[in-house]
């Protein structure tokens, strides 16, 4: 797009744009910092932002919080990925086409960071926080001494590995629902982050219905039931002890089959439909003090 | 609880105001640049004279839902024949994936019908005619487009929404299709479950009038979705 144009053409109709934007200069100095920074798909969602602030639409705090919070979960996932991408201690059994799966979710985690840093970064004008650093043990410390530590270590064990990744997605698609609300009324600059943390949300459902393809194709290991699917059955990880109680908070309150007034158990049509694909016709939101609770003990 | 909407009286477009910018100007930008009007910020659209040949979807939240349902009716349509008349060599895996499918599809079905109650469109006719359902290419081939279209529909659609728990309703449904569409796509080539995604790792979005055109040639009945909202 040729920004210039655009303003030029805004000029016409509006000769006060330039003070509108804070002096032509400046202005165009502005765009460029962020947009330099930017990957190109932000751009729009930028200009959108510096048009708002020069027109006096502000982002609502709300927004700007659930997207801080979405990086940080993605930070998270892409830390997990880069380490377990990079372990020496996986080489014998990350192997393949299933290696190749986590290069390519390792490459969207990180996109996504990215993606979310810049839009931040544009929208507030500041750098967008960094990330914390992560205890992928899940011990709370730098010490690393966790329950995913030693042996049961993502970073050497392949089953905990497809474990913790399917943890996480399942995790991140239903803390993207529990922000939604933040984003209404949705309109200008608004309408654009909604539609770009939706595009975000489907990515990471797409992602866990992988992982759980990898985990049920692993079979026969004690952490993968040959009957899981790549969706979320009443409120089971599929995940067996002595993780299963350690992941269970990401499952808590998925087995419902109720929707408002319809309950999804009943035969419609000719087709009965089961209590289990009941619930797993929807995916149940987390609230941010639910997910936080979960990723927690990753985080020091 | 959504069923409210179809009780309360008919949505209000999202006002103008709420941009803090004037109507005058607002028009004025349209003449300025169509470019502006691109960038996705710009306001809302008079809603186009109406046409009122085929099932009309209706207004606000209520077409969008019927939009939806008008989708889900096409998707549970299509696994409900994959399933009666299975193709041969199907696994004992795909065929258990496909008959969860088929039943998630229904279950959203029968919720948007429910939800919409007496505002809900009536049942489509669909043709199939250009399917070969005795062959897992044409089933799969044709499941893999009807799931990444439904996520990219509910990917446009969310912010058309102006109901908080419509919206909620909307995402619980779509990451079931994007678990459906990633496992269609592992089906018929490993690896492929998220090559939707564009430069930052996002799924598109599809507005209304671009998932019905795609849809079109397997829905008979017409479908006027002139008064969808549209920003």
């Amino acid at each position: 797009m040729n920004l210039q144009n655009i303003i030029n053409d805004i000029e016409s109709v509006d000769p006060e744009v330039y003070e509108r934007l804070n002096t032509r200069r400046k202005a165009m100095k502005s765009f460029a910092n962020i947009s330099g920074k930017l990957a190109l798909a932000a751009v729009p969602v930028a200009l959108g932002s510096m048009f708002n602030k020069a027109y006096g639409q502000a982002v609502p705090t709300a927004v700007i919080d659930s997207l801080k919070f979405a990086l940080l979960l993605e930070q998270l996932e892409a830390a997990f990925y880069n380490a377990v991408v990079a372990a020496p201690g996986l080489n014998a059994t990350l192997t393949g086409t299933s290696r190749a799966a986590f290069v390519k979710i390792q490459a969207d985690e990180n996109k996504h960071v990215a993606f979310l840093s810049s839009t931040i970064a544009s929208l507030t004008s500041m750098p967008a926080p960094a990330a914390p650093a992560f205890d992928l043990t899940g011990g709370n410390s730098a010490a690393g001494t966790g329950p995913f530590s030693g042996a049961n270590d993502p970073r050497v064990n392949y089953a905990v590995a497809l474990a913790m990744s399917q943890t996480f997605e399942d995790t991140g698609v239903r803390a993207y629902k529990g922000q939604a609300a933040n984003f209404l009324p949705s309109t200008g600059t608004v309408n654009d982050l909604l539609e770009a943390a939706l595009k975000i949300h489907s990515v990471e459902a797409r992602h866990a219905a992988k992982i759980r393809i990898l985990r049920r194709e692993l079979g026969g290991a004690v952490l993968a039931p040959a009957d899981l699917k790549p969706w979320i059955n009443n409120n089971e990880s599929g995940i067996l002890p002595p993780f299963a109680a350690l992941v269970q908070a990401s499952y808590d309150g998925e087995g419902v089959t109720q929707q408002g007034a319809f309950n999804g158990v009943g035969t419609f049509s000719g087709v009965t439909i089961s209590a289990t694909a009941a619930s797993a016709a929807f995916d149940e939101p987390l609230t941010k003090a639910q997910v936080t609770a979960i990723v927690d003990p990753f985080i020091i | 609880m959504m069923n409210r909407q179809t009780s309360s009286p008919p949505l209000q477009e999202k006002q103008i105001s709420a941009y803090g910018l004037q109507r005058r100007n607002m028009l004025k930008f349209f003449g300025a640049s169509a470019a502006v009007i691109t960038l996705g910020s710009a306001c809302k659209d008079d809603p186009a004279p109406p046409n009122q040949n085929g099932v009309n979807l209706g207004s606000g939240d209520v077409g969008i839902l019927n939009y939806a349902y008008a989708l889900e009716q096409l998707e549970a349509a299509f696994y409900i024949q994959v399933i009666a008349t299975l193709y041969s060599g199907i696994t004992p895996t795909e065929q258990a994936y496909l008959t969860d499918v088929r039943d998630h599809e229904v279950v959203h079905r029968e919720f948007l019908k429910a939800a919409l109650g007496a505002s809900a469109i009536g049942a489509l006719q669909v043709d199939f005619s250009s399917i070969n359902f005795s062959s897992r290419a044409s089933v799969l081939g044709t499941a893999r487009t009807f799931e990444d279209l439904g996520v990219s529909a509910y990917n446009g659609a969310g912010k058309l929404l102006t109901d908080p728990l419509n919206l909620l309703y909307a995402g619980k449904i779509v990451s079931v299709e994007a678990r459906h569409a990633a496992t269609i796509r592992e089906l018929l080539q490993i690896n492929s479950f998220a090559d939707t995604v564009d430069a930052n790792a996002l799924d598109p979005a599809m507005t209304p009038a671009a998932v019905l055109a795609a849809a079109d040639p397997f829905i008979v009945t017409q479908i006027n979705a002139s008064n969808l909202p549209t920003s």
